[in-house]
């Protein structure tokens, strides 16, 4: 036996099939590890859609309501707040929101179902800090040409006030709008499209 | 009862007949170059703060409550309640920046002397690997008190993987499996903090002083020891340069460990937050996340790289430029030993635009450091008035930008095609009678 001719064929063969099936062992091994650090079931449930009472919001106002953990900006545009939006295309990064950050519901400069209610998610898309409100038309430290929007004071970007990004920022997308819908005139559902509210 | 202890001795050896070569190899028989100065204090008090961290980190786990509920309080109750627990965590969080400060020196050490280079770009590499360890050690353990800074520090740094195209969104959510740092973060995080990243720390410590000890150290000279004459007065076979490690650099260190602890307790006892640099004062706050601190920075360490990601403006609709370039300012200093070809390895015998280069180097990491802090968003109004400092702050951060990355350019060219003038390396290592 000892002296039997080493296959060398044969046993780099075996090795390399043991090694293999070894490996996808392994890899099978580590699925349920790094599968458990996905959102768990609990997390999931949490993340229900939330219907918010806009009744009581003032024009020029805006309420944050918590979606998923996330701050959503509901706000109530003045007439005026929406007839400087057109203007202001020429700074923006994608003023036609041609970048997908928003139902496909949402169009236009208003970037809203209804012009006069913006909702938005207040995360910078930046690296995800909440924006703050400037809505006032006046020269602000960020910006002497300032025509109300949201300020981000991580990394100064700026959006204007229906949440679309102005160009030279760090920032490289508008806010993200959510799906949402009117359950009636003084309540939306965050969380859950007109089609699927039917 | 020195028989009694010779003889528990010799019971040990017989079964473990390496202990005490392995012991002779790395202490008493490893020779080291005799003209080491205080630049080489810092790997051995890089080593005590290690042994700090593990040790203080043990002690405020007892009384630590991982949950986003009970983190903060957890935190306050240790300061408060726990006996001498105010001192246990001040001895960690402050080691933690004093972790930093020593190993930023070390590897500045390494930078001016040339110690990356051959035979020691194994030592390197393994070194800037605990480097990149001990960052995501720091973050995760930063985030840990669940202070305001700690969510929205967790927020940003979590979020960087964000802006990876097509996976950023999927990659977020399983980080930190929730749709926002959350309890789960948090668990996650304690447990890579306290468990995994310490034993890979260790793992990769021991590998780094293992490869130091097969090549030998480099030193202020740059000159390789063991291809200098031998015969020294311990060993006739060892390099003439060479000392015993022990006790002669036991006993220079233990002088470093000194001087260390002197000014660590002055900051422990006088200055824990030091000024809101080792500790932010927005981190006094409970973790809310509706509620973004109004200067989101990270701890002073981390403000060079996070200035160059603020830096780099998003481009093509992707945001992940500045993220890449923020790695990539960790990644060139991994392939340093490849960029610089010089054979002339310490700065003592190198060109003069080596000199200047280094010197620019250093300038520009503080200067971003500064940038990254939110020092200069200070000072320009008001050292110059009313102008548009965002305008200002981020032409003077990609100018230093450019001149951290220019050290890697200008270094590669000096080298590769032979425009350094070096002066000629002594035979044996100097400064020393």
């Amino acid at each position: 036996m000892a002296n039997e001719v080493v296959d060398h064929g044969r046993r780099r063969f075996l090795t390399a099939t043991t090694a293999v099936v070894g490996g996808v062992g392994v890899v099978a091994a580590a699925v349920p590890f790094i599968k458990s650090w996905e959102p768990s079931a609990r997390a999931k449930a949490a993340g229900a859609p939330v219907t918010a009472d806009i009744s009581k919001i003032e024009l020029g106002q805006k309420v944050d309501y918590a979606w998923r953990g996330l701050p959503v900006f509901v706000v109530r545009r003045t007439k005026d707040q929406l007839a400087l939006l057109p203007t202001l295309a020429p700074r923006l990064v994608d003023p036609d929101s041609e970048i997908e950050q928003q139902p496909d519901y949402i169009k236009g400069p208003a970037r809203a179902i209804k012009p006069e209610w913006l909702v938005v998610i207040g995360i910078c898309t930046h690296l995800g800090c909440v924006p703050e409100f400037f809505p006032q038309i006046k020269p602000e430290p960020f910006d002497p040409n300032w025509k109300g929007g949201f300020f981000c004071p991580c990394h100064k970007s700026r959006y204007d006030l229906s949440g679309r990004v102005f160009q030279g920022v760090p920032a490289p997308k508008n806010l993200q709008v959510p799906a949402y819908h009117f359950v009636d005139d003084t309540h939306i559902q965050i969380g859950v499209d007109p089609k699927e509210a039917g | 009862m020195a028989n009694v202890f010779t003889r528990m001795g010799d019971w040990v050896n017989e079964r473990a007949p390496n202990m005490m070569p392995a012991y002779r190899k790395h202490m008493t028989e490893y020779y080291a170059p005799k003209n080491f100065n205080l630049w080489y204090y810092f790997g051995s008090l890089a080593l005590l703060v290690l042994v700090n961290q593990i040790v203080t980190g043990i002690f405020l786990t007892m009384n630590y409550n991982p949950s986003a509920a009970g983190a903060f309080a957890s935190v306050e109750y240790i300061m408060r309640d726990v006996e001498w627990g105010w001192l246990i965590r001040y001895m960690h969080s402050t080691g933690a920046s004093l972790f930093f400060v020593v190993v930023f020196l070390h590897m500045f050490r390494g930078l001016m002397y040339g110690s990356y280079k051959k035979p020691r770009e194994l030592v390197w590499l393994l070194g800037m690997l605990i480097f990149l360890v001990l960052m995501a050690e720091a973050f995760m353990g930063y985030v840990l008190p669940w202070g305001n800074m700690s969510f929205w520090g967790a927020k940003v740094i979590i979020s960087l993987f964000g802006t990876i195209p097509v996976i950023g969104g999927t990659l977020v959510e399983w980080i930190m499996g929730d749709y926002l740092p959350a309890d789960a973060t948090l668990n996650r995080f304690f447990a890579l903090h306290v468990i995994a990243l310490p034993l890979v720390l260790l793992l990769l410590v021991v590998l780094h002083i293992a490869a130091l000890h097969e090549v030998g150290s480099n030193n202020p000279d740059g000159v390789e020891i063991k291809k200098g004459p031998k015969g020294n007065r311990w060993d006739a076979l060892k390099p003439a340069d060479g000392i015993p490690f022990h006790p002669y650099y036991t006993v220079k260190d233990l002088v470093g460990v000194g001087f260390f602890l002197m000014i660590a307790a002055f900051i422990i006892f006088f200055a824990p937050t030091f000024g809101g640099w080792f500790l932010e004062h927005d981190n006094f706050i409970p973790a809310n996340n509706l509620a973004t601190p109004a200067h989101i920075k990270p701890v002073w360490y981390f403000t060079p790289f996070y200035a160059i990601l603020r830096m780099i403006p998003s481009f093509l609709g992707q945001a992940f430029w500045g993220v890449l370039a923020m790695f990539g300012a960790i990644a060139l200093l991994f392939a340093l030993p490849w960029i610089d070809v010089g054979k002339v390895k310490s700065i003592r015998y190198r060109g003069t635009g080596y000199k200047v280069a280094l010197g620019l180097f250093v300038l520009s990491f503080i200067m971003l450091g500064a940038v990254g802090a939110g020092v200069t968003a200070e000072v320009i109004p008001e050292w110059f008035g009313d102008v548009d400092v965002t305008f200002w702050e981020n032409l003077f951060g990609r100018l230093m930008t450019l001149v951290y990355f220019g050290y890697f350019v200008f270094l590669w060219l000096y080298t590769r095609f032979g425009w350094e003038t070096t002066k000629p390396v002594p035979e044996r290592v100097t400064t020393h009678d």
